[in-house]
């Protein structure tokens, strides 16, 4: 008898489980306007916010899901999803294979190199041939000449350089290693840049920034590399690296933003190929003396050109897109700075701004904004 | 005209099989049998599909490099030099998979096996209720949880309090010698141990339970000491208990997340147990979402998954053969 009561009111439950759930689907589903996009996990968080801002003030709703750079790219070229994000430019051979692409700087990152040395605060100047040689464990000793040199007011003390990096795939890592070898001839030609390196032995992976921040934190005299805003946000001590200019750059907001001004001389017109400015700013091209903080790059939104080529697109969310894109592009910047990002300097902008204006649905422009 | 004979006699015993189930005994008997024999054939087409995809997908890389695969050494999607073509080679997965499942048997099934033999011999009963159910839990604890409790807890209190000590005892053995790292493979097989004893004890338990009475009382009535007794139920159950171990083995091969947190994911033929490493399951779980390009690189990891998948097969094959083994010898000695 028991059992039978039971039984009825498991079925109930069930069968009002799913009719809320049908109807919650059906009240997003009916009218309102919904976008979707897909890539990079680094900016995962800020679009997150974003998308969270713009659907309480339009009703707008616009999904995003972390799932990677690569498989954004791949998205978008499958014409999946709305926008696809990601963290290196497209590369030329990605370019053609998804036709009048526009890229869209979103936000800023930088890499930093991070260390737990006891008693040495933050602030220990790098050089980019150093770093290399350290990750390549061929300098492997903290109290190194050529390091202490370059940092005469601390005390190194002579300890063996654990080494700790992404074990995962990850754009982190491409920025990283590009920056190692464009530095450093060695590494070039013995590890190369790419999202997934064949690491000497000896070393520490973790996955995630999370998990090199785990491994420096409780190896001693360890150093690693991980995105700027995780650094901040876990107050983990991490160096300063020599720019183009010769100065040793701590990095900070101001200090990637100014790469990022620095960078927007050479960008490309928002639907060519971006493939030109690479994993990381190449600041090499700047002449005069600078600020700019050497491993910083942008993280791109990207989408087409002329949005009808994407199934299941209409005017309507066409307008909904570029208005979302030029929102964030301009008050959503505003909560940047709050989530540890670096927002655009106006230089970066303005030159989206011009990108949005390209963007057309069945030839004719979805916005000009004037 | 004989194959027209052959076909409808064919069809004609089909309806008539038809008939008898539906006609004369359609039954729940028979309904029932059809949903089992429905529900058994699922474990058939789950697994033939999946050999099938993996297979497939891996098929590309199994082309590319044959069996070089299983004993190169180099792991390179994406060389330095872009001309050069990657290059890829499973054995010190293969090595470190086969090392920490083994670190995670030689250190969990000893204890497994004490806590199963307490429950069933020595504790009382209501303590036993309470100590199972403690065991079961640390099965429903989510791998990733093993994992940060690995990071946080004993990563460090490994590395200041256990590892040195230990290598100052048995650092004449060449496998407790170099560097000490907390992420490593003994720290990778520690961890596994502890994930594998609620598996290996429960189902332990439960055989070492099933022993007949009248074996323990025969044994008593020996003048046999409860230590005595607790061999006899150890070797009564032995098949039993080997199965535990199996499926205990299974999930220390199998293991992804927690082992991929605390090993250090370093891709070396390492000769220490202090030396990070890397398994099969963790370079999955590390490079698959990220693996788009060169198209031999996600081909590579779905023959690493393959490898896995032939692993356990190996694993099971050879516990099925000692099991055999195992009970042939104990019906013999009953026979005498």
């Amino acid at each position: 008898m028991n059992y039978k009561i039971v039984a009825y009111a498991e079925a109930i439950a069930l069968i009002a489980v799913i009719a809320g759930f049908a109807m919650y689907s059906l009240y997003f589903a009916s009218g309102s306007i919904s976008l979707s996009g897909a890539g990079a996990t680094f900016p995962a968080p800020l679009i997150q916010k974003w998308t969270e801002e713009y659907y309480q003030m339009t009703g707008v709703q616009v999904d995003y899901e972390g799932i990677g750079s690569g498989g954004g790219i791949k998205q978008h070229s499958e014409k999946t999803v709305d926008f696809g994000a990601t963290d290196p430019p497209m590369t030329d051979t990605e370019f053609s294979a998804a036709p009048g692409t526009v890229h869209i700087p979103i936000t800023i990152g930088g890499v930093v190199i991070i260390y737990n040395i006891p008693d040495v605060p933050k602030g220990l100047n790098f050089t980019g041939e150093i770093i290399a040689d350290i990750f390549r464990r061929n300098l492997t000793n903290w109290n190194n000449p050529r390091l202490a040199t370059l940092n005469l007011g601390s005390t190194l003390p002579s300890a063996e350089i654990i080494v700790c990096h992404r074990s995962d795939s990850s754009g982190t890592t491409a920025v990283f290693t590009s920056f190692l070898s464009d530095e450093n001839d060695v590494w070039k030609t013995n590890y190369g840049a790419s999202k997934v390196i064949s690491w000497p032995e000896q070393t520490l992976g973790g996955k995630g920034n999370p998990g090199v921040a785990a491994l420096v934190q409780q190896n001693q005299y360890s150093i690693g590399y991980v995105e700027l805003s995780y650094a901040i946000e876990n107050n983990i001590p991490y160096g300063q690296i020599q720019n183009s200019a010769g100065k040793f750059v701590q990095p900070t907001m101001e200090t990637l933003g100014e790469a990022a001004a620095l960078s927007s001389l050479t960008l490309p017109v928002g639907d060519q190929s971006w493939a030109s400015v690479g994993s990381y700013f190449n600041l090499h091209i700047v002449d005069d003396s600078h600020n700019g903080y050497p491993i910083t790059s942008f993280s791109y939104i990207i989408t087409y050109k002329e949005l009808n080529t994407l199934p299941d697109m209409t005017k309507e969310k066409a307008n909904a897109l570029t208005w979302f894109l030029w929102w964030i592009l301009h008050d959503g910047q505003h909560y940047a700075s709050g989530l540890s990002y670096v927002s655009l300097p106006q230089e970066v902008v303005t030159h989206n701004e011009a990108s949005l204006r390209l963007i057309t649905f069945d030839g004719q422009q979805v916005n000009d904004w004037s | 005209m004989a194959n027209q004979v052959r076909i409808s006699r064919f069809l004609s015993s089909i309806s008539l099989k038809l008939k008898t189930i539906f006609s004369e005994k359609l039954s729940g008997d028979i309904i029932f049998k059809i949903i089992t024999a429905f529900v058994v054939c699922n474990v058939f087409v789950i697994l033939g599909l999946m050999v099938f995809e993996i297979g497939g997908s891996s098929w590309l890389s199994i082309e590319t490099y044959g069996l070089r695969f299983l004993w190169g050494t180099t792991w390179q999607p994406v060389p330095p030099d872009p001309s050069a073509s990657p290059s890829f080679g499973a054995l010190p997965l293969i090595w470190g998979t086969l090392v920490t499942s083994g670190i995670a048997l030689l250190l969990g099934v000893p204890v497994s096996l004490g806590i199963a033999l307490a429950l069933s011999e020595y504790a009382p009963k209501r303590f036993t209720y309470f100590v199972s159910f403690l065991v079961e839990l640390l099965a429903a604890i989510p791998s990733v949880v093993y994992g940060l409790w690995g990071i946080f807890v004993l990563i460090p209190f490994l590395q200041n309090h256990v590892y040195p000590p230990l290598q100052s005892v048995l650092g004449f053995l060449p496998m407790f010698q170099g560097t000490i790292r907390g992420p490593s493979v003994l720290t990778g097989g520690i961890v596994l141990a502890v994930m594998i004893i609620p598996t290996v004890s429960a189902i332990s338990r439960d055989v070492f339970a099933a022993v007949p009475r009248s074996q323990r009382e025969a044994i008593s009535a020996l003048g046999a000491t409860k230590w005595e007794t607790s061999k006899v139920v150890i070797s009564y159950g032995r098949s039993g208990v080997i199965g535990a171990i199996i499926l205990g083995l299974g999930r220390a091969v199998g293991e992804t997340m927690a082992i991929t947190m605390v090993i250090g994911n370093s891709f070396n033929m390492f000769s220490s147990v202090f030396d990070p490493g890397y398994t099969l399951a963790s370079i999955v779980a590390n490079e698959f979402t990220e693996a788009s390009s060169p198209p031999v690189y996600i081909s590579a990891l779905a023959e690493v998954g393959l490898v896995l998948l032939l692993l356990a097969l190996v694993i099971n094959i050879f516990a099925r053969l000692i099991i055999w083994r195992a009970t042939r010898i104990a019906a013999g000695a009953e026979m005498i």
